[in-house]
Order: structure tokens, then sequence, then C-alpha cells
């Protein structure tokens, strides 16, 4: 019989702890497919961050390395450089890349490091249950924002790809979600040139990719993916940020 | 063989070059800036990877990075910089990643000044980070010792699959003296099969962490950390004894500080006062056993614990001494040194007091 659809191999088979409706399995899926395509699942080391995406070990095929919150983007500098042949990513949360791990990430981006990062913006703390983010638009609650974040007591909302973006070290930034197939085929089309732009050696790569948590927004995924791209997708603009030609 | 003069820091940096480390991730602090300045381009010479870190916690959290992809690494800094790897640290323990940590000790709390010190002791062996773990902890005394270290602390920390601590005061870092670049023997180290660098044909992908949310397996590595710990504690443990088998007087000190009391210590024989010097080199394993039977000895009257903090290993010196005989303490702090007339005279003073 003709395989239609499988689980690609650059997962484990095992059950995934996400929620449901969240985002995480099918970037997850996404990237797996990428490092299968580029038969890398063997030679991949991947980082994953502290967050929901702090199991992705056990999720991902290729070998793993567990970082502390925020520094996914030191520890990929590492193994990137001691590693420089194989693919190198980090897969990293809001609260752990633009808040605890702000400086990791600009200084990586800064230095031109030649690995992916996959950055999940889903606007809160998802695993800590609903706090504000850096991420967090105005008027959206948080836990720790009951009434909405407002401007005057957590400033305006950190638009992480176009920031980074202003860095020569940065080759490569877009701006993806996954509400739906034609939104999804462009991620994938996002991740894969991530990573064969980082195997051409070009410098650091980077897709943000706006994602729903339906358990923290207090929303089914109908409803989710409505408002990301209602409010998320208004003030985070999809598509390419930044795509520069080696000098 | 040849005999070199070199200064501490440099000589650190290349007695780890020797060794076989091939990443070195440091930020600027003083007084240690010659260790990564050397690394800069000793280590790209080596083929090696040098990395200046945006912070300490980078530098660390790099060193995590290399470590778990199985490469043998490093770095270095000073106290205030030392508290900011703590968390690294604890990381590195939890994953059982080897690498080696350098401290030059400067005065403290807080920025505290940029001259010798040992007021680090109670970080570097009661563990800075979270969690129940014990970092094996090398204090050499003088810059032979320190390069001759340096190079076993890769082994052990690839042994035992933990950091390993060099905790050298800045007199260390910064003095000038011969040293002589011998073979150190190699210990017999497992392959690292554990290491995340790539899959290949593996049945199963590595997974380099430290995070076990379920309560008994967390239990249950905990357990298997006690017992290498344990083990450690059991055949590491090292020291060095001059004079003591006659001793009235037992100075304890680690380190600079144990290099002073020596001279003291001739001093005072020839004054007609038995002193003997008892210098722990593992400062974590602490060589409790040793001495203890020291100051089980008849001849001891009284111990004397120097150090260059307000009395930090003084706590492990009473611990094994377990008041069976009394211990009195000399300290200078803040990046102050102690004098060999200082320590004579604490020493009559303690003899005085005991007669």
């Amino acid at each position: 019989m003709k395989t239609i659809y499988a689980k690609s191999k650059g997962l484990q088979d095992t059950e995934l702890h996400y929620c449901p409706g969240c985002s995480h399995g099918i970037v997850h899926k996404l990237v797996a497919e990428t490092l299968e395509e580029m038969d890398a699942v063997g030679t991949t080391i991947g980082v994953c961050p502290v967050g929901c995406s702090v199991f992705a070990g056990n999720y991902f095929a290729c070998d793993m390395i567990e970082a502390s919150h925020g520094r996914a983007p030191a520890v990929a500098t590492a193994v990137k450089r001691t590693h420089p042949d194989v693919p190198v990513f980090t897969y990293q949360g809001d609260g752990d890349l633009a808040s605890i791990g702000a400086a990791e990430i600009v200084h990586a981006a800064m230095r031109g490091e030649k690995f992916t990062t996959i950055f999940i913006n889903n606007a809160i703390y998802g695993m800590t249950g609903g706090q504000m983010a850096p991420t967090t638009l105005i008027g959206q609650r948080a836990t720790t924002a009951q009434s909405g974040r407002t401007q005057q007591q957590a400033g305006m909302p950190m638009r992480v790809s176009e920031m980074l973006s202003t860095l020569d070290g940065l080759v490569y930034a877009e701006r993806v979600c996954v509400v739906d197939i034609p939104h999804l085929m462009k991620a994938k089309k996002a991740i894969k040139k991530a990573f064969q732009r980082q195997m051409n050696g070009d410098g650091f790569t980077f897709v943000e990719v706006l994602c729903a948590c339906p358990t923290n927004w207090g929303m089914d995924i109908h409803e989710s993916n409505k408002w990301l791209m209602d409010n998320m997708a208004a003030y985070y603009p999809l598509g390419v940020i930044k795509d520069a030609e080696v000098k | 063989m040849k005999r070199e003069i070199w200064k501490g820091s440099e000589a650190i940096a290349e007695a780890a070059i020797r060794a076989g480390c091939r990443g070195f991730f440091g930020y600027p602090i003083t007084p240690q800036n010659e260790i990564p300045e050397y690394m800069s381009h000793k280590m790209a010479e080596a083929g090696g990877v040098f990395v200046q870190a945006e912070s300490e916690v980078s530098a660390i959290n790099m060193v995590y990075g290399a470590a778990g992809a199985g490469v043998r690494c490093m770095t270095s800094s000073s106290s205030p910089g030392v508290s900011l790897k703590q968390e690294g640290i604890s990381y590195m323990a939890g994953a059982k990643l080897p690498a080696v940590i350098v401290n030059v000790m400067r005065g403290g709390p807080g920025l505290g000044s940029i001259q010798p010190s040992q007021a680090d002791y109670y970080q570097a062996t009661r563990g800075g980070g979270n969690g129940d773990y014990r970092t094996p902890v090398l204090a050499p005394a003088n810059l032979q010792e320190a390069v001759d270290l340096v190079q076993e602390a890769f082994d052990i920390a690839d042994q035992y699959r933990t950091p390993v601590m060099i905790l050298a005061d800045g007199l260390i870092g910064q003095m000038m003296e011969p040293i002589v670049w011998h073979d150190i023997p190699k210990r017999d180290l497992p392959p690292k099969t554990w290491a995340a660098n790539g899959r290949g044909d593996r049945d199963h992908n590595n997974f380099i962490n430290s995070l076990l949310i379920d309560a008994p397996a967390c239990e249950r590595h905990n357990q298997e950390l006690l017992e290498t710990y344990h083990y450690i504690e059991e055949h590491e443990v090292r020291w060095e004894e001059l004079m003591t088998e006659d001793a009235e007087i037992v100075i304890t000190a680690y380190g600079t500080p144990a290099r002073i009391a020596i001279t003291a210590a001739e001093n005072l024989r020839k004054k007609g006062i038995k002193a003997g010097v008892f210098r722990p080199i593992t400062l974590w394993p602490f060589p409790f056993k040793r001495l203890k039977e020291i100051a089980s000895q008849d001849s001891v009257k009284v111990l004397l614990d120097v150090e260059m903090s307000t009395g930090q290993m003084l706590d492990d010196v009473n611990l094994a001494v377990a008041e069976r005989k009394p211990v009195k303490f000399y300290g200078r702090y803040g990046g102050v040194i102690p004098t060999v007339s200082e320590i004579e005279a604490a020493a009559e003073a303690a003899c005085g007091e005991v007669k």
C-alpha cells in the first residue's frame, strides 16, 4: 500500500505532553521533517529551553541538550563552534528567549553564530501558568497582569525578529504561524531555508512562529487561531523580516 | 627537565591546552584576565575554540554546551564572576557534565577588592548553586602544583562526569615561578557514549538534561550522584603534611597561606616551638580522616588555622578535630595577605594559651 502520510523520522515515536490546540506539536513536526529531508537526523544537535518545550529532547529523534532558562543560544554557540559541520538549532519560547535569555540571543545574533533559532511566540508564559511575557500584547490578560498588560506598567511588547534583524550577524529572519495549512506550508519553507542558510555558513538564522496557547489564553482552538491572526499578527507582522546577502 | 619561568594565569591556561582542553569560554574580570588572553590565541593554534562571552552566565553555559557535546572544555573567572557561574555549575552537576572551572579568588563580598583572597571556600566546597551536589575542589599552593592539578582536573572531571574547580588565590594567578612541564599520568577514561554529538547509528538519541520532573526519579538521580560523591571522598582526598610527626602546634592552611605558614613553622622550630603544617590539596573532599589522626597525636597540643578569609575552612578543621584539641584561628581578609611574622606570633600566642 502506498504511504500517504507518516510520522517524521525526525521525531521519536512517543506521545507529546502538549495541551490540545497548542502549536508546539506542529512546529516540532515541521522541524523534524526538515531534518529528515536534509538527511540530518543522525548529525543534528538541538538545544531545548525551559518552558513547555523543556521535554523536547524526549520528542526530537536527534541528539538534544536541555539548557538552563534562556541560555540555549550560549549552549548552541559552543555546540556549533565545536561541531561546525553539523546542523545545530535552539528551540525557545518567548519567556525563555525574549526575557531571561535576551542577552544570550542578542549576542549570538551579533556574533553571527551559525545555528538556527526556532522562536515560539505565544505571548505568554505557558508552563508556569499564564504569566505576562515580554511579548504579551497590550490589553492581553495574564496571571501577572490580570486587567491586561498596560504600556505604563510593562512597556510595549517586544518585536524580537525586528530587534535582532538590526544586527549584521543575523542573515535571515522570518515570522510565520501555523493556524492553517497555507500558513503551515510557509512556516515549513521558512524553517527549511533557515537550516539551509545555516549549513551554507551564511550566519545566524531565526524563525519566529506565532503560536496559540489555548489553555492559558482561555480560548478554544478556533478562537485562539482567530485571536492570533486578529491581534498577534497585527502587532507582529508575518513575513520575511530580513534576508540578507552574504557580503 | 627544563625549568621555565611562567606567570600563574598563563601557566594554568597552557596546562589546560596540554591536557587536551579544546574549548575555552570566558568573560573579563581581574585578576585572571591573562587566562582568556592567552587562550584567545593559543586555543586556536591548538585547534580548539575560544569565545569571549557576553557574560559569565553565558560563558558557563557555553561550557555546558561544549561539555554536553563531548568536548574537553573550561572557563575561568574570579570571585564575583564565579558567583554568576553557579547556576551553570549546578546544571552541569545535575546533567553530569565534565568541565574545569578556575576561580582565581579576590576579596569580597560583592565587588570587594581585586587582591588575593580565599573567601570563596564555602561557595566552592558547599556547592554554590542550588541542589544536593558537590564539586571536587583542587587548591594549588604553587605554580608547579597548579599546572599539574589543572591537567589532572580534566581527567577527574571525565572519570566522574562532574565539574571540577581549581580554587586558586590571586597570588597563584599573578606570581611568576619556575615550573617543569612533565608528563602527568593519564587516567583510563571511559568513552563519552552519553554525549550529544550526533546520534549517528545509535538506537536512541542522547539527551543532556538535569530535569527529572518525577520526584522518585529525581531522588534516584540524587542517590546516584551521592554514590559518586562517596566514591570520590574515598579515592580522591589529597593533602600535604610537613613536620607533623612530633608537632606540638599544627598549622592548617591551603593555597598561598600554606606556603607562608611553612616558612613560619620553620622559624618557630628554630625558636624551639615544634610546629608542623597540614595543607589540604583537595578542599572537597576534605582530608577529614588524616587531620583527625593528627589531632589525636599526643604531641599535638593545639591547632592554628590560617586563611585569607574570616574563617571558612575553619569549619572543616573543627569538624575533623571535633574538640580533641583547641583550634585557634588567624585570618587576613579582603585582599590582605598574612605575613610570616604574623603567623609566627599567632602560633606563639596559641601555644602560650594552652601551656
